[in-house]
């Protein structure tokens, strides 16, 4: 698991998620973004740069400074 | 007498014709209730960003609604141009794509004009139909009630067309039927089963039993429920009004007359 390295200052970078710039470490994957927000996959759905990452691919996408990401999941509505 | 036939839209079959949403509830508890007594096995959901922090002590609204009894619909809702809706369906089917619930491959595709009115913006609906249809999607279109831009919808193979009866969440019920009525004559011309429903505005059990005495398939709400002073009734009575509404429509109403005609004979009177 790298998701303690996600504390340490090992190569920080910003992000920006859900319209928040973030500092994340340099390479996190999709998945180990959502553990550090601890959001459950099965529940969401991740778009990187306006494209979708499906759920398949959270461990495998790294993430590179600047990437805009979405965080979206279900909420109440008509 | 029941109304067993359901309602075939696409490829889903719904058993009741009552389609009820998710929001504003004050508790996903009561919402999960009122579900059940509305008799419904569809529901609206909408697609937002997933809080970074505070989350609910880790609560989604999935969990307040079992897969193996409703089929999800998700929304485009808050969407202002057809490419804001196609993100957002794509987001849709993306989140519901192998999680255990039905609804992955159909959207109600809603395309808003202004926050004021609420009402659907008809150039980017029609851009938003097209492109999501090509893309896969079966298409329920929120619109106006426009029997041309219905009929436009048809035709670019919206999977149904879901006029407003008045603006969401206003409770002014079916403002005007007679538009409701045409739309009905001429979408269903070539195909009577073709899914015609009424998706907001209603306010009270009479809006849909209204509505569903016109010959609609269906009725959509959401505020008249979680919005009621008791929401559990409330469900109660629009479950019961779309039935009532449906058999009544079904049974054929006696023509309006403007004169008296006596139920009782007229022969036999004592007084004759």
């Amino acid at each position: 698991m790298l998701s303690h390295v996600f504390y340490g200052k090992i190569n920080p970078m910003e992000v920006v998620v859900n319209g928040q710039i973030k500092q994340v470490v340099d390479g996190i994957s999709v998945q180990e973004l959502l553990d550090q927000f601890q959001i459950k996959p099965i529940r969401v759905a991740v778009e990187r740069n306006r494209e979708i990452v499906t759920r398949k691919k959270f461990s495998a996408t790294r993430l590179t400074a600047g990437d805009q990401i979405e965080i979206v999941t279900f909420v109440g509505g008509g | 007498m029941m109304d067993n036939n359901g309602l075939k839209i696409g490829s889903y079959t719904l058993t009741s014709r009552l389609i009820v949403g998710t929001g504003k509830y004050t508790s996903l508890e009561l919402m999960r209730d009122c579900h059940a007594a509305s008799g419904s096995n569809c529901v609206t959901v909408a697609v937002r960003r997933e809080r970074l922090v505070d989350k609910t002590s880790g609560r989604n609204i999935l969990d307040f609604i079992d897969p193996e009894k409703y089929i999800l619909l998700p929304n485009t809702a808050g969407c202002f141009t057809a490419e804001e809706v196609v993100r957002v369906a794509r987001l849709g089917r993306e989140m519901l794509t192998d999680s255990g619930f039905r609804g992955a491959d159909w959207v109600k595709l809603e395309c808003l004009g202004d926050t004021r009115t609420l009402l659907p913006e008809p150039v980017g609906t029609l851009q938003a139909l097209k492109t999501l249809v090509a893309d896969g999607f079966q298409v329920l279109v929120y619109c106006s009630d426009d029997v041309m831009l219905c009929k436009r919808l048809q035709d670019e193979g919206a999977a149904a067309i879901m006029p407003a009866g008045s603006p969401i969440g206003s409770g002014q019920g079916v403002l005007n039927p007679n538009a409701i009525r045409i739309i009905l004559e001429q979408l269903k011309e070539k195909n009577p089963d073709y899914p015609v429903i009424v998706d907001a505005g209603v306010g009270t059990a009479s809006d849909v039993s209204l509505a569903m005495e016109l010959g609609v398939d269906g009725v959509l709400l959401n505020t008249a429920i979680a919005g009621a002073k008791a929401p559990l009734q409330m469900a109660k009575a629009m479950g019961l009004a779309t039935q009532s509404g449906r058999l009544a429509f079904e049974a054929g109403r006696i023509p309006r007359k403007l004169y008296a005609t006596a139920s009782s004979p007229w022969e036999g009177r004592i007084n004759a």
